[in-house]
C-alpha cells in the first residue's frame, strides 16, 4: 500500500490527524526541496492553512498534499512551464484535472519542476534548474515530469500529476522508482494544461504504487466539455481494479524489436528478464510479438511533436502576458526578442524543427509522412492486441544518468524515449512501475502497455505484480 | 478608356466573401459574440489565447454553416477538417487562426440572381468555416497600439466564387444576392460598412476568346458595394494601362483607399506568408450526420431566387419588381399579404413600391415594425377598390397613417375624406356649374373639348375633391352634351 492510501486509512481511523501529518510534512518538503529542486514553488500559505485546519478529515483526498507539474494551471498561482517566457503569468482558471482533484478535497502543495514546456527527458531543460534524483543527487530524475517523480519518491507529496507526450510520466517514474500512468489519449482532460504536442499530450497520476495512482486517476478521468478531444467513454472503478489479481492466464506480449535493441543497459536487461520470469511464475502466458515499425517511432514522434509544439508555442509572443523584451524597435523586433530571450535552447530547437517540417514544400515529405507512420504504428499495436492482452517492456533504455552527461547530445537524449513514444503515437495507455534496483541503487522500471481505455487492466496487472514481487526501494539521499 | 479595354479584354473577377455568423457565442469559445460593451469585454481564455485553453466548436455555428451550404446548393461534406493557419500578429492571440484548408465543409454550389433582368448563376468553389481575428487600434498621437480581442474567434464563413464574374456591376449584384441569401437564412447581418460582411476581389484581364487567365491581383479593404465597383474598375484599368505600356502584371495584394479612389500595393506574392497549415489537433474532424443535414434542410426558408421566380409567376411581376419586392423576407411577406388580401396584385405592388418603400431607408431594421402594417395597408387599399377613395386620396391617408400611426378608417372619418358616390349630389353640382359658366358651356358645345377638364375641376373644387372621379366624368358627359 502506498503512502497516499496509508495516510487516508490512518486519517479515517483517526490514528493520525491532518495537523500531525503536516507537522512532519512541512519541514520535510522544505528540506528535501533544497536538495532535489523538485518544486519550483512550494505553496507555504496552503501548507500552513492545512496545518492550522480546525475541522476534521472528510475523506478521499481531503487535505492531502498533491503536487502539480508546473504546466498544469492552478487558479491564481503562477504558471511557468519551467520557462522564462511565462515569467509573471498567473493562471486565470484551474485546469479541469486540478478542479476535479479539488472537488475531492485535494490540497495543492506546490508547482513541480519539469523540462521547459515538457520538452526533455532529464529535467535539465528547466529555466529553474535540473531536478536531482532523490536516490542519487548527482543523477537526473528523468523528464519531463522530473519534479513530479522526485517529489513522490522523496515523500514531498502523496501523489502528483505529470504529463506524458512521449514518455514524460513513465521515464521519470522509472528513474525515480515510482509508479506513473499515462492514460489513453482522451481519457483525461487537457483543458488548462499548457500544450506541448496536442495530439500526444495526456495528464496522468504519479504515485507510490498502483493503488495510489488509481485513487488519483479516479478523480481526474472522464469526459470534459472543455476539451473536445476528451472522449465520452465511462470511467471504471480503478481503485477496485487494484484488488484484482489477473496475471494467471494473462497473455503478455514482448515486442522483439524492443528487446533486440542496441544500447539497452545490461542491468535493465537482466532485471527485465527476471521480471518476465516472475510474470511466468505468476501464471502469465508470455508471447513474442512483432511491432516492425518501432524503429521509425522516434523519427515520426519528433516530427509530429515538434510541428505541434511550434504551433502551440506561437502564442508566447510578449503581447498579452508573460515576459516581454525590454527594448525593441518594431513589432517584429518585440516578438523576436521576446521569444529569443524567453525560450531555452531545446525549446528553440524544437520550434525550428517543427516550423521547418510544416513549411510549404516540406509538409508532405515530413509531417504528412510522419502521420502516415503514426497510423501504421497504431494499426500494428491494435493488431498485436488481437493475440495478447498486455505488452511488457522496459520503461527506459538506461538508468538515471548523471546530470550534464548527455546535454550536448540531443539525439542520444531523444533515444531515451524509444520504449515510450510509440505508445503516445498510438494513443494507448501505459503504466511504468518499479521492478528493482541497479547495483548502484538506482531504480529500474518496466511498463505495461494496454488496449485503448484498459487503465483498469493495467492497474490490476501492476497491483498483482507488486503483491507477488515487491520491488526493493533504494535509500534516499535527501 | 473602359470601352477600349472591353473591346480587347474581358474583366475576370472572383470574390472571396467573409460573412460573420450571428451566433450568440463565438466559434471556438463560449464568450459572447457581441462587442457593444467596450474593448476586451467579450472574451474568454480561449479567444485570448491563454496557456492551456482549448477550442470547443460551437454547434450552432456549424448548423448555420450547413444551412448556408445547402441554400447555395453546395456539396456539404460529411467529413471536413479544421486546420491551423499560422502567422504572428498581435490581433491573432494564438499565433494561428483555426480555419479549414484542404477539406472545407462545403464545395461547389452557386449564387443565382437577376442581373439586368436576366438570370445569372455564378458558381462557387467552396465555403469554409474559420474564426475571425481581433483588432489592432493604433493611437498614433500617443505612439501606442492597443489590441481588442472582442472579435477574436467570432465565426466566419469564407465563401469563394469561381472567377466567373465579368463586370464591376455584376460583382456588386452577386455580392448583394449572396448577402440576401444570408439574410433570408438569418445567419449574418450582412453589413459591409460594419465589417460583419467583407469582400476581397480577385481581378485579372483576359483577351476575348483566350482560354488562359491573366495574372490576378487581390483587392482588399472594400467596405461598400459602390467601392467594390470602383475598386474593380480602377484595377481593370490599371492592368489595362500596364499591359498597353508593355509592363507585366505583378501578382500582388492591393488595398483599396476609398478616400483617394485608388489602390496601393500591400504585398507581392514573394512576400506572402507561408502559413504552415497543419490539421488542428485540438479538434477531431468535423463529421456531419445525416440528421444534422436533414434538420438543416428542413429549416431552410424559401430562398430569394425561388421567391422572385414565384412572384414573377404567381403575381405576374416583372423580374425587376420581383427583385425589389424580395429585397427582404419581411417586405416579401408584406407584399404577399396585401396582394392576397386585395386580390389585386398590381395595386398592391405599385402602391408598395411607390409609397411604402419611399418611407424605408433600411429594410432590415425598419420593415419589421413598419406601420401601416400589411393589415392596415390592405384596409386602406380596400377603400380604393370599393371606390370610397381615389388613389390620390389614398396616398394622402397613407401619409397620415404613417405619421400618426392611425387606422385608415379613423382618418377617413375624422377628415371627412370619404368619396362622394351619390349621383344626385354630383348631378346637382354639375347643373350648378353649367349655370355658373354659360360661356364655357357654349364653347364646349361648339367643339372646345378641352373645356371638359375645366368642368371636372370646377365640380371637384366645389365638392372639395371628394367626388368619385369616374362617376363625375360619367355625369358630366351625360349633361354637358
Amino acid at each position: 500500500m502506498g503512502r497516499l492510501a496509508k495516510i487516508q486509512k490512518a486519517l479515517s481511523e483517526k490514528k493520525i490527524s491532518l495537523k500531525e501529518f503536516y507537522q512532519d510534512f512541512i519541514p520535510q518538503i522544505k528540506n528535501r526541496n533544497s536538495k532535489t529542486n523538485a518544486y519550483i514553488e512550494i505553496f507555504e500559505d496552503e501548507l500552513d492553512a492545512q496545518k492550522n485546519r480546525s475541522d476534521e478529515y472528510r475523506g478521499n483526498l481531503d487535505g492531502l498534499p498533491i503536487g502539480i507539474k508546473d504546466i498544469i494551471s492552478i487558479r491564481n498561482r503562477n504558471l511557468t512551464a519551467a520557462s522564462k517566457i511565462l515569467t509573471g503569468y498567473r493562471a486565470v482558471r484551474s485546469a479541469t484535472v486540478v478542479e476535479r482533484l479539488a472537488h475531492v478535497g485535494a490540497s495543492f502543495c506546490g508547482r513541480l519542476n519539469c523540462d521547459e514546456f515538457a520538452m526533455g527527458s532529464s529535467n535539465e531543460n528547466s529555466a529553474y534548474g535540473p531536478v536531482r534524483n532523490p536516490f542519487h543527487l548527482e543523477h537526473t530524475a528523468g523528464g519531463s515530469s522530473g519534479g513530479s517523480a522526485a517529489a513522490v519518491a522523496a515523500e514531498m507529496c502523496l501523489g502528483s500529476l505529470g504529463t506524458d507526450t512521449g514518455g514524460s510520466i513513465r521515464l521519470p517514474a522509472a528513474f525515480c522508482g515510482i509508479t506513473g500512468l499515462k492514460p489513453t489519449y482522451g481519457r483525461v482532460s487537457r483543458s488548462g494544461v499548457i500544450a506541448f504536442a496536442s495530439s500526444l499530450d495526456q495528464v496522468g497520476p504519479m504515485a507510490d504504487d498502483s493503488l495510489d495512482c488509481a485513487i488519483l486517476l479516479q478523480a481526474i478521468a472522464g469526459r470534459d466539455s472543455r476539451d473536445a478531444t476528451s472522449l465520452n467513454i465511462p470511467t471504471e472503478d480503478y481503485v477496485a481494479a487494484t484488488q484484482k489479481r489477473i496475471l494467471k492466464g494473462l497473455k503478455i506480449g514482448l515486442p522483439k524489436e524492443y528487446f533486440n535493441m542496441k544500447g539497452l543497459d545490461p542491468e535493465i536487461e537482466k532485471q527485465t528478464q527476471e521480471s518476465i520470469e516472475n510474470l511466468k511464475k505468476a501464471g502469465a502466458e508470455i508471447r513474442e510479438i512483432s511491432l516492425p515499425h518501432t524503429p521509425y517511432g522516434i523519427a515520426a514522434y519528433y516530427l509530429i511533436a515538434t510541428a505541434e509544439a511550434a504551433s502551440n508555442l506561437a502564442r508566447y509572443d510578449g503581447i498579452r502576458y508573460g515576459k516581454r523584451a525590454e527594448e525593441f524597435d518594431s513589432l517584429k523586433d518585440l516578438m523576436i526578442k521576446t521569444r529569443s530571450e524567453g525560450f531555452g535552447a531545446e525549446v528553440k530547437r524544437r520550434i525550428m524543427l517543427g516550423s521547418f517540417s510544416l513549411s510549404a514544400g516540406y509538409y508532405d515529405a515530413y509531417y504528412a509522412k510522419a502521420q502516415f507512420v503514426r497510423s501504421k504504428i497504431q494499426r500494428e499495436f491494435l493488431e498485436a492486441f488481437k493475440s495478447v492482452d498486455l505488452i511488457f517492456s522496459p520503461a527506459s533504455p538506461s538508468l538515471a544518468f548523471k546530470i550534464g552527461e548527455r546535454t550536448n547530445d540531443p539525439l542520444s537524449m531523444y533515444l531515451m524515449d524509444i520504449f515510450t513514444v510509440s505508445v503516445n503515437l498510438a494513443g494507448l495507455p501505459a503504466i511504468a512501475f518499479p521492478i528493482g534496483l541497479s547495483q548502484s541503487g538506482l531504480p529500474i522500471g518496466a511498463q505495461f502497455i494496454g488496449r485503448p481505455f484498459s487503465e483498469s487492466q493495467l492497474l490490476s496487472a501492476v497491483a498483482s505484480y507488486e503483491e507477488g514481487f515487491p520491488s526493493k526501494r533504494g535509500a534516499l539521499q535527501c | 478608356m473602359l470601352d477600349e479595354l472591353l473591346k480587347k479584354y474581358e474583366i475576370v473577377i472572383g470574390l472571396e466573401v467573409h460573412a460573420q455568423l450571428n451566433t450568440k457565442e463565438k466559434l471556438m469559445s463560449a464568450a459572447r459574440n457581441d462587442f457593444g460593451k467596450g474593448p476586451n469585454t467579450s472574451v474568454s481564455t480561449i479567444c485570448t489565447g491563454m496557456p492551456g485553453a482549448l477550442p470547443v466548436l460551437n454547434q450552432k455555428a456549424v448548423e448555420m454553416a450547413i444551412e448556408c451550404g445547402l441554400a447555395l446548393g453546395c456539396h456539404v461534406q460529411k467529413k471536413s477538417i479544421f486546420s491551423r493557419k499560422h502567422y504572428f500578429y498581435p490581433d491573432l492571440p494564438k499565433g494561428y487562426q483555426i480555419s479549414q484548408y484542404d477539406l472545407p465543409y462545403a464545395q461547389g454550389g452557386a449564387v443565382e440572381f437577376y442581373f439586368n433582368n436576366e438570370k445569372r448563376k455564378i458558381n462557387l468553389q467552396r465555403i469554409h468555416m474559420e474564426e475571425d481575428a481581433g483588432k489592432n487600434l493604433h493611437l498614433d498621437a500617443q505612439g501606442i497600439s492597443l489590441v481588442d480581442l472582442n472579435r477574436s474567434s467570432v465565426p466566419l464563413l469564407e465563401i469563394v466564387s469561381e472567377p466567373e464574374i465579368r463586370s464591376p456591376q455584376e460583382a456588386a449584384a452577386y455580392l448583394k444576392a449572396l448577402r440576401l441569401v444570408l439574410r433570408y437564412l438569418d445567419i449574418c447581418e450582412g453589413n459591409l460598412e460594419e465589417g460583419n460582411f467583407r469582400c476581397d476581389a480577385n481581378v485579372s484581364l483576359r483577351l476575348h476568346g483566350a482560354e488562359k487567365f491573366g495574372t490576378r491581383v487581390e483587392l482588399k479593404n472594400i467596405n461598400s458595394f459602390r467601392n467594390l465597383e470602383r475598386a474593380i474598375e480602377y484595377e481593370a484599368l490599371r492592368q489595362f494601362q500596364a499591359i498597353e505600356d508593355n509592363q507585366s502584371i505583378v501578382q500582388e495584394t492591393r488595398l483599396w483607399d476609398a478616400n483617394k479612389n485608388q489602390s496601393i500595393s500591400m504585398r507581392s506574392k514573394e512576400e506572402a506568408a507561408d502559413y504552415r497549415y497543419m490539421p488542428e489537433p485540438d479538434l477531431y474532424p468535423l463529421v456531419l450526420t445525416e440528421k444534422l443535414l436533414s434538420d438543416a434542410e428542413s429549416r431552410l426558408p424559401e430562398l430569394p431566387i425561388q421567391k422572385m421566380q414565384r412572384f414573377i409567376k404567381t403575381y405576374s411581376r416583372s423580374a425587376y419588381e420581383a427583385e425589389v419586392l424580395c429585397a427582404s423576407k419581411e417586405l416579401a411577406t408584406y407584399f404577399e399579404t396585401v396582394a392576397k388580401g386585395l386580390n389585386d396584385f398590381d395595386l398592391a405592388s405599385n402602391f408598395i413600391m411607390t409609397n411604402v418603400l419611399a418611407k424605408i431607408s433600411n429594410l432590415e431594421k425598419e420593415m419589421k415594425s413598419f406601420y401601416p402594417d400589411s393589415g392596415a395597408l390592405t384596409e386602406l387599399l380596400h377603400e380604393i377598390q370599393s371606390g370610397n377613395l381615389s388613389l390620390g386620396m389614398a396616398k394622402e391617408v397613407f401619409e397620415t397613417m404613417f405619421a400618426e400611426k392611425k387606422k385608415a378608417k379613423e382618418i377617413i372619418e375624422s377628415k371627412g375624406l370619404s368619396q362622394i358616390n351619390d349621383e344626385k349630389i354630383i348631378k346637382d353640382c354639375v347643373l350648378e356649374a353649367m349655370k355658373e359658366f354659360p360661356k364655357q358651356l357654349s364653347d364646349f358645345r361648339s367643339g372646345k373639348d378641352k373645356l371638359f377638364g375645366f368642368f371636372m375641376g370646377q365640380c371637384q373644387k366645389s365638392l372639395k375633391g371628394k367626388a368619385n372621379p369616374s362617376l363625375l366624368k360619367k355625369i358630366l358627359e351625360e349633361n354637358l352634351k
